[in-house]
């Protein structure tokens, strides 16, 4: 429990005050660190070892995609949502791509609808597994563990550079479909994949349910209520943490997803351990999908054979769409004026959103939960500060 | 979820509230709502407190600029030409745009519906910029109140913290406007044209062939 | 001294060489990075340290997390104008010899990013480079390729002589401005004694060949 000493105390209730606050550290954990999952910059102030106040500064990544998108061409705007969330590029892709369907009304065919959710589980295979490597190297595991998650990654990504030519910016969703049909051969190769790959979440599985260490550390830490995950704007595996039920794929139903039977895995207590062991939870649910989506995918086209792919001008007008990603919930909300070019182009950020209550998590925690708090948010700052 | 039934709900419990429902050209079918600056804090506490269904959830604040455009249409109109009545087809200019707006989509989580989308403009793009801030009642829309405020300048007054978000502090202009200048770093442009030829060109003649 | 006389040499357990090679030897091998990713090209910078492609196995073992004892900086990804300061600031304080390799289009010149108002136009404008991998983001084996390139610059480099390196140049400048922040941009907006502007502008079209009138 956290004892704040009086002049901590009288810091925070008098802000102006000339009060020197000779008790307390100001550390700033730069935008270079280590563990920050990128530049991520917060101010912390210290007392001892306890959190009393954290600031976090964003922008360092500020890549100005919304400006950016205004002088592009709708189709020109994809390769550039590849950018955002960096390591789930066809999840951002797919987002947009179905904020556009939404904002001129274009259908898309029942092979590129399989094949979308078949490549969005696996890039949510590879985006957990990627993030749980990560948290055991902020643990201080020192790298080995990330190795494992990595190799189950490089797996994935063969799949992806087999499909689309490249193994992060994949560029594959167009309006109407997907870019490319499926090579001869991908179909086994994939299919070898999804059936190791329980192997894998079975190491660790046990890695997280019996290692001592990584359950004093990450249980009761950074705990989070449902009213107010819900209040502030939480979304995808931090929201379900806290007890939300409420997953884009079942409430919205977008693409077929409702053709799938798969579970929502929910946590209890909303704190770090809940997280992880969600998102190991989530990828078993991902990999019944997988299966169930390769048993029965169709043959036909992949692009709606009435997309205009030149000179692409939609009605003027408004939509917003959204996905689950990966990181949460990825919305496009998109304004046209009937020109070639968006309006606006709005991203709705999961990893910025998801960060609101960071200060209140970390308060009253030691320095080194911060860095576990922060893995388990789950942020890219490619998406944070677009 | 019907919008006018929301609308209706609203006018019945916020008393002076002005609402007005804005429709959207393309297929998507999602109108939204404008609110008055005056009731737009007492609508949105409606919204999430007691309004069926309980909105909840803000997931996207957006802001946008609409610079003042003229607009000229052409309107049939009756006029009495060489002492006939007749219809002429007569150029009305209208003046559209010249605020900025706030957008937020709200959802419910409870009832699984959504989305309202909410609107507010801001009375010019020079001094009267201030908007009430909804942080109080989502606290989902405090780093995007902060965003809006530093790409475009509208100030959320109830705002716990407002400051500039992604660029520093000592910035002074709101890049996303749409007359925003942006600062001159175009010395070598390999594949340049249009506008970049332009400013690549300035430079190259401004420094000597620096 | 001539190469078939070394290796003879070598084979019977002698080993012949010069202070210059053994040096750059020993430089080269065990070029240690700092921890220092900045975006997208981050992601396969560290998929180049993992199991499969092994960057250790050149040398590059330990990503230092401090710039006091790292002697190499990848910048990998985007430069914005928020970052430079700090960028050039742990460049400054890392120790010589120090490299700089630019990963990825957008820190060689601001990439698909280029018309941003917050994106720095290449790394190069504040820092002198020594590699630049093109790519977005390259490949984990277009890293391994640079890391060999620089590895042979480090193998050519003179320990006497007016073509020595910086580090052994007490002449030569090793730490560089640091850009503050101003009202509507970076100030200054580039080192001039870094980055000269390229002459030769191709697209002026209807110009000659210089590219100016």
């Amino acid at each position: 429990m956290s004892t704040l000493t009086d002049s901590s105390v009288d810091i925070l209730s008098n802000p102006s005050s000339d009060h020197y606050a000779g008790d307390l550290l100001e550390v700033s954990m730069g935008p270079q660190h280590p563990s920050t999952h990128g530049v991520f910059r917060m101010n912390v102030t210290l007392d001892g070892e306890q959190v009393v106040k954290l600031k976090p500064v964003f922008g360092y990544l500020h890549r100005n995609h919304e400006k950016i998108a205004e002088t592009e061409s709708y189709l020109g705007c994809m390769p550039y949502t590849d950018r955002l969330d960096y390591i789930c590029s066809i999840t951002n892709n797919w987002a947009y791509a179905l904020a556009v369907e939404k904002l001129a009304g274009i259908q898309v065919p029942e092979r590129a609808e399989y094949l979308r959710v078949i490549t969005g589980e696996l890039t949510r295979l590879q985006n957990h597994a990627g993030l749980i490597g990560f948290l055991m190297q902020d643990m201080g595991a020192s790298g080995t563990p990330l190795m494992y998650a990595f190799r189950e990654r490089e797996k994935i990504l063969d799949l992806f550079e087999a499909l689309t030519g490249a193994r992060m910016m994949c560029n594959y969703m167009r309006f109407g479909g997907c870019r490319v049909d499926l090579p001869s051969g991908w179909m086994q190769q994939a299919q070898k994949v999804v059936d190791e790959f329980p192997r894998f979440l079975d190491e660790f599985e046990r890695l997280l349910m019996t290692n001592e260490i990584l359950m004093a550390r990450t249980q009761g830490v950074g705990v989070v209520t449902t009213g107010q995950a819900i209040n502030s704007g939480m979304s995808g595996p931090m929201a379900r943490a806290s007890g939300v039920n409420y997953d884009l794929r079942k409430v919205d139903k977008y693409g077929i997803y409702d053709r799938f039977s798969f579970r929502v895995p929910l946590g209890d207590k909303g704190d770090v351990y809940d997280r992880y062991m969600l998102r190991v939870l989530e990828m078993r649910e991902s990999i019944e999908i997988l299966k169930q989506a390769m048993r029965d995918l169709p043959s036909g086209p992949i692009m709606d054979p009435n997309t205009k792919i030149r000179g692409f001008r939609p009605k003027a007008g408004e939509a917003y769409g959204r996905i689950e990603a990966p990181k949460g919930e990825l919305g496009f909300y998109l304004i046209s004026d009937g020109t070639p070019n968006p309006y606006r182009f709005r991203v709705r950020p999961p990893s910025l959103i998801n960060l609101t209550l960071l200060e209140q998590m970390c308060i009253g925690q030691n320095v080194a939960d911060i860095v576990i708090i922060l893995g388990s948010v789950d942020i890219v700052l490619g998406e944070v500060d677009r | 979820m019907n919008l006018e039934e929301i609308k209706s709900q609203i006018e019945a419990n916020v008393p002076g509230c002005q609402l007005e429902i804005i429709p959207n050209g393309s297929p998507s079918g999602q109108h939204s709502l404008l609110v008055d600056t005056d009731h737009a804090f007492a609508v949105a506490s409606f919204l999430r407190e007691s309004a069926s269904p309980r909105f909840d959830y803000c997931s996207n604040a957006t802001g946008i600029d609409w610079p003042l455009k003229e607009v000229s249409t052409k309107v049939k109109t009756k006029k009495i030409v060489d002492g006939v009545e007749k219809e002429v087809d007569e150029v009305v200019k209208t003046q559209t745009g010249g605020y900025l707006e706030v957008v937020y989509h709200l959802f419910s989580v409870e009832q699984r519906e959504g989305p309202l989308v909410l609107r507010m403009r801001t009375q010019d793009r020079a001094e009267g910029v201030h908007l009430p801030s909804l942080t109080p009642i989502w606290r989902s829309a405090e780093f995007q109140e902060r965003e809006i405020f530093d790409l475009y300048g509208v100030l959320f007054d109830g705002h716990p913290d407002l400051r500039r978000l992604l660029m520093w502090e000592e910035f002074q202009d709101f890049p996303m406007r749409r007359d925003y200048v942006d600062p001159d770093d175009y010395e070598y442009e390999p594949t340049a044209h249009d506008d970049v030829l332009k400013r690549a060109q300035a430079h190259q003649s401004t420094e000597g062939g620096l | 001294m001539d190469e078939q006389l070394k290796s003879e040499l070598r084979r019977q357990g002698v080993v012949a060489t010069s202070l210059q090679e053994l040096y750059n030897w020993g430089r080269k091998s065990s070029l240690w990075p700092l921890n220092f990713g900045l975006a997208c090209c981050a992601i396969e910078m560290i998929a180049t340290t993992m199991a499969r492609y092994d960057l250790a196995r050149f040398g590059a073992e330990v990503f230092r997390p401090s710039p006091r004892q790292a002697d190499l900086m990848i910048v990998a990804g985007t430069v914005t104008k928020k970052m430079a300061p700090q960028v050039v600031r742990l460049y400054n304080q890392m120790p010589e010899p120090k490299y700089v390799i630019s990963m990825g289009a957008c820190a060689i010149s601001g990439g698909p990013f280029k018309q941003g108002y917050n994106v720095l136009k290449g790394i190069d404008r504040y820092i002198p480079v020594d590699v630049y991998i093109p790519g977005c983001p390259p490949r984990p084996e277009a890293l391994i390729d640079a890391f060999m390139m620089l590895q042979k610059k480090i193998d050519e480099q003179y320990l006497t002589g007016p073509n020595r390196p910086r580090h052994l140049n007490a002449e030569m400048a090793s730490e560089f401005i640091v850009p503050e922040f101003g009202a509507h941009d970076l100030v200054p907006t580039k080192n001039v004694g870094v980055w000269e502007v390229p002459l030769v502008n191709i697209s002026l079209a209807g110009k000659n060949e210089s590219g100016r009138d």
